[in-house]
């Protein structure tokens, strides 16, 4: 029996499971997928838990519902790769072999890393919406608040998902301006980016309606430390920021267990071939979604379009012949903007996010880089097409290729 | 794209004033263009140039910089003020560093 080994059973993990199983003989192939984690969330979902939009109900449900019969699916904590011996160490001492190997272990916030950010105030006055517990924390904190300075702060490059915390603050514009304490409120954007976002055009964009909606933004701030007495956040060129409510985008690193492994960069992501999804280093390793440094957005979207190409790659690489799929970096992202309106933005390596209309050229019926009320509902259907059909590595009616039909280069 | 004389030498550069030929670079060029930043070089600029150099493809980012063993990033800041990274990488003659989505 040759062996197929997926480490983690998030988005990208699950999605190959289901594909594989359903490629691969039964008799021929084991697949065998481990997470530490009995319990699969729906991270997008997260963003609208601060606001009550959603609780935590909706946002998570057994892994066991999403991995097909006929894969072994076991929970356990991963210790390390030893690619030398083709193997993987769980923790408590128990070892997997594999064939081939896919690391689908994604990426998680790292509060540790800036110094003062997990300190008195944590989690009572400085929240992070990249975790349930944390996302909770700040519906509760929300629902009795009066009202000051709200800091939205990203600590690092890259981070998951670059659109959330531009949501957030969207969101918790139309909030506020709900419960009617909106001219109370202050609401500050801070990014170490040159502007709202990476791509010129969606950061004009994207620009424009933060300040449409009286959201300040302040460009090229790099924490460096956060200041629980003061209550300010400071970067590493002095300057200093003061909140009354620090909501924050911790650095995102890979899971330790890549550091273990001796097989990261400075922040645990696995140096990937970004066209074949084959790691930069290992024949028989190949690395899905947030875990690998493909110089693309971390996002569901990517790691759903990338699995089609893994999944091409991974049944030659079996049959020793030439990996012939390429990975484009095709990205593609609803964006909220507050008040049942969204935005849209299609990408990959070498296109920046265009206006136009998607999927259908002058049809849509989703606008790219337009502020409409159909983005807002492609963002809700999301949910239920993640839950039903991207985990199950289901054919979605869109191309995996970004293509250029319905964009307009200005 | 621009031409420019950089110490006696013509050069192609980008809008921004990014070398477009990074194998043009030598450390008179460098000197000029930190001179138009208002940045004196010394010793420690160098170390920190060469390591961003050698470097590049391979991607940089403050945090490596900062991991480098040649300054921290608090230092890195006091070199090149403003946009450390930037300004380093436009002295240094490679490419303007682009941030990841
Ligand atoms: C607030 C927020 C909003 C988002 N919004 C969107 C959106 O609107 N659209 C979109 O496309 N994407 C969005 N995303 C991003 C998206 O959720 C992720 O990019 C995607 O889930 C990544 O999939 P993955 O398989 O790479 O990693 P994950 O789904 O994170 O899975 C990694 C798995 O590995 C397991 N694991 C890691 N280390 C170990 C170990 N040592 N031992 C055992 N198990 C381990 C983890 O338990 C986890 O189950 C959002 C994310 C957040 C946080």
């Amino acid at each position: 029996m040759k062996k197929i080994l997926i480490l983690g059973a998030g988005t990208g993990g699950t999605i190959m499971a289901n594909k594989l199983r359903k490629a691969l003989d039964r008799e021929e192939w084991d697949i065998t997928i481990v997470d530490k984690h009995k319990t699969h969330y729906y991270q997008p979902g997260f963003l609208f838990i601060p606001f009550g939009i959603y609780n935590k109900q909706d946002v998570i449900k057994p892994k066991a519902n999403f991995i097909p019969s006929g894969v072994n699916m076991i929970y356990s904590d991963i210790d390390k790769i030893i690619h030398e011996e083709n193997k993987v160490l769980l923790e408590g001492g128990k070892v997997l072999n594999y064939d081939f190997l896919i690391v689908a272990t994604g990426t998680r916030i790292d509060p540790e890393e800036t110094p003062g950010l997990k300190g008195e105030l944590w989690r009572k006055e400085i929240f992070d919406f990249y975790t349930v517990e944390g996302a909770v924390a700040l519906q509760e904190f929300f629902e009795t608040w009066q009202g000051g300075r709200l800091v939205m702060n990203i600590a690092e490059l890259p981070f998951k998902c670059p659109v959330a915390p531009l949501e957030f603050v969207f969101l918790a514009d139309e909030y506020f301006t709900k419960v009617g304490i909106r001219d109370k409120v202050d609401i500050t954007y801070v990014t170490p980016l040159p502007g709202a976002f990476t791509k010129p055009i969606a950061t004009k964009m994207l620009g424009e309606l933060l300040k449409e909606k009286n959201i300040k933004v302040i460009p090229e701030f790099y924490l460096e430390s956060v200041d629980n007495k003061e209550k300010k956040i400071k970067s590493y060129d002095g300057q200093e920021i003061p909140f009354d409510v620090l909501t924050i985008v911790p650095v995102n690193k890979g899971d330790d267990m890549v550091e273990r492994s001796g097989m990261g960069d400075d922040l645990n992501f696995i140096p990937t071939d970004k066209y074949t999804l084959k790691s930069e280093k290992y024949e028989n390793i190949f690395v899905l979604g947030d875990a690998s440094n493909i110089p693309t957005s971390k996002a569901g979207s990517v790691v759903h379009f990338a699995a089609e190409v893994l999944f091409d790659n991974l049944l030659c690489a079996i049959k020793g012949r030439e990996l012939r799929a390429t990975f484009d970096g095709h990205a593609n992202c609803y964006i909220e903007t507050g008040f049942g309106k969204g935005s849209l933005i299609d990408f990959n390596y070498e296109t920046e996010p265009l206006p136009g209309t998607y999927p259908l050229p002058g049809v849509g019926p989703f606008g790219l880089l337009q502020n409409t009320k159909m983005n807002h509902y492609g963002k809700v259907i999301f949910r239920w097409i993640y839950w039903h059909m991207l985990l199950k590595g289901k054919e979605l009616p869109i191309e995996n290729h970004m293509s250029m039909a319905g964009k307009k280069k200005s | 794209m621009a031409q420019k004389t950089i110490a006696g030498v013509n050069l192609e550069v980008t809008d921004e004033g990014f070398l477009v030929d990074s194998s043009q670079w030598t450390e008179e060029i460098a000197k000029e263009l930190a001179k138009e930043e208002g940045i004196e070089l010394t010793d420690k600029h160098f170390a920190v140039l060469n390591f961003i150099r050698e470097n590049a493809d391979a991607g940089l980012t403050i945090r490596k910089v900062g991991k480098s063993g040649i300054v921290d990033i608090k230092g890195f800041y006091e070199l090149f003020p403003g946009g450390p990274l930037k300004l380093s990488s436009k002295i240094a003659g490679i490419a303007k560093p682009t941030s990841c989505v």
